[in-house]
């Protein structure tokens, strides 16, 4: 008997749909932080992710298009970042440089507040949300876990939200739980938990909540063996799926017995 | 004149346009993107887009993030 790793629902069946187009994947990586390629490569592979992150930054006579060479060659979509902008001004001329370089309407859209924190600026970041889809841009917008927000994001017009379960890069997990309930419960746009996951667990949990995706880098690429947590993020993801179609039972606070009675 | 290509100095023949200061700085043409004083021009109009003295390029292309 052969045993298959493929527990999780049929992915044509159960695929994330972003903007009407159906991604694989609901594990969306990003890119930063891997030493260098080919452990990236071997990571990505492993996630089995279909959509991947990537920075916009200057080009100089010694930059490489090694990483856009590779989610080509693995046939992964490229999703461009806005990340180190601070005001909705640069997010959008970003955006748009991305647009043009990659040929995608797709943005990961990052406006942050400060360095220490990388917290998203509410202001700027409804501003450029609104702006860019009003450019034709297909927004996925990385956010606080604010209820409110979210749904302002999706009133104008964003294909899905993005909120953090901890600031980027911290490994916290999620710290609000609640929050990514509550947002889950009211969107009408796939929710795409993005940041604070540190290790497999988290990104179940994320899943069992009912985001539909999520969006990780730093928890694979920084960890001690990168292929080995990017399947450990895949089953994950999976099982959190799994676990929130099969629903839970309730918690009880007395036990329960699961065998019958003795006597009978 | 002098145009400032991802904010350093460099030295360009008058009448030089984008395609030609990507050219002379041994940039890729491929996967890349160019904004003059903050607007995006588009790759169909690198080669009519004439640059002037002082003119504030960037161009940026994809790299590991996020």
């Amino acid at each position: 008997m052969t045993v298959t790793e493929e527990v999780g629902p049929d992915t044509q069946l159960d695929a994330l749909v972003l903007a009407g187009r159906p991604i694989s994947s609901r594990l969306i990586m990003g890119t930063g932080g891997a030493a260098n390629l080919e452990i990236l490569e071997r990571a990505l592979i492993a996630s089995g992710t279909a959509l991947t992150t990537v920075a916009m930054r200057r080009v100089d006579a010694t930059t490489g298009t090694g990483v856009l060479d590779l989610l080509r060659r693995l046939e992964i979509e490229v999703l461009p970042n806005t990340a180190g902008c601070r005001t909705a001004a640069e997010a959008v001329l970003t955006a748009q440089l991305a647009r043009e370089a990659l040929e995608t309407h797709l943005v990961k859209l990052e406006v942050v507040a400060d360095e220490r924190t990388l917290l998203p600026d509410p202001i700027e970041l409804l501003d450029a949300a609104e702006q860019l889809v009003d450019d034709g841009f297909t927004v996925l917008p990385y956010t606080n876990d604010d209820p409110v927000l979210a749904r302002r994001l999706e009133q104008v017009g964003c294909a899905a939200v993005m909120p953090l379960g901890a600031p980027i890069g911290t490994g916290l997990g999620i710290r609000n739980p609640h929050n990514i309930a509550m947002i889950v419960e009211q969107a009408g746009v796939p929710v795409v938990l993005d940041a604070g996951i540190g290790t497999a667990s988290e990104a179940a949990h994320a899943m069992e909540l009912g985001c539909d995706a999520v969006l990780l880098a730093t928890a694979v690429t920084r960890a001690g063996d990168p292929e080995l947590m990017a399947r450990a993020m895949r089953l994950a993801v999976e099982a959190g799926r799994a676990a929130r179609g099969a629903g839970r039972i309730p918690r009880r606070y007395w036990a329960q017995a699961s065998s019958p009675d003795v006597d009978v | 004149m002098v145009v400032w290509i991802n904010g350093e100095a460099r030295e360009l023949a008058e009448g030089a346009c984008v395609l030609d200061a990507l050219g002379a700085l041994g940039l890729p043409r491929i996967g890349v993107a160019v904004a003059v004083e903050g607007e995006v021009v588009p790759k169909v109009r690198w080669a009519g887009t004439e640059l002037v003295d002082g003119a504030r390029v960037e161009v940026l292309t994809a790299v590991q993030g996020g």
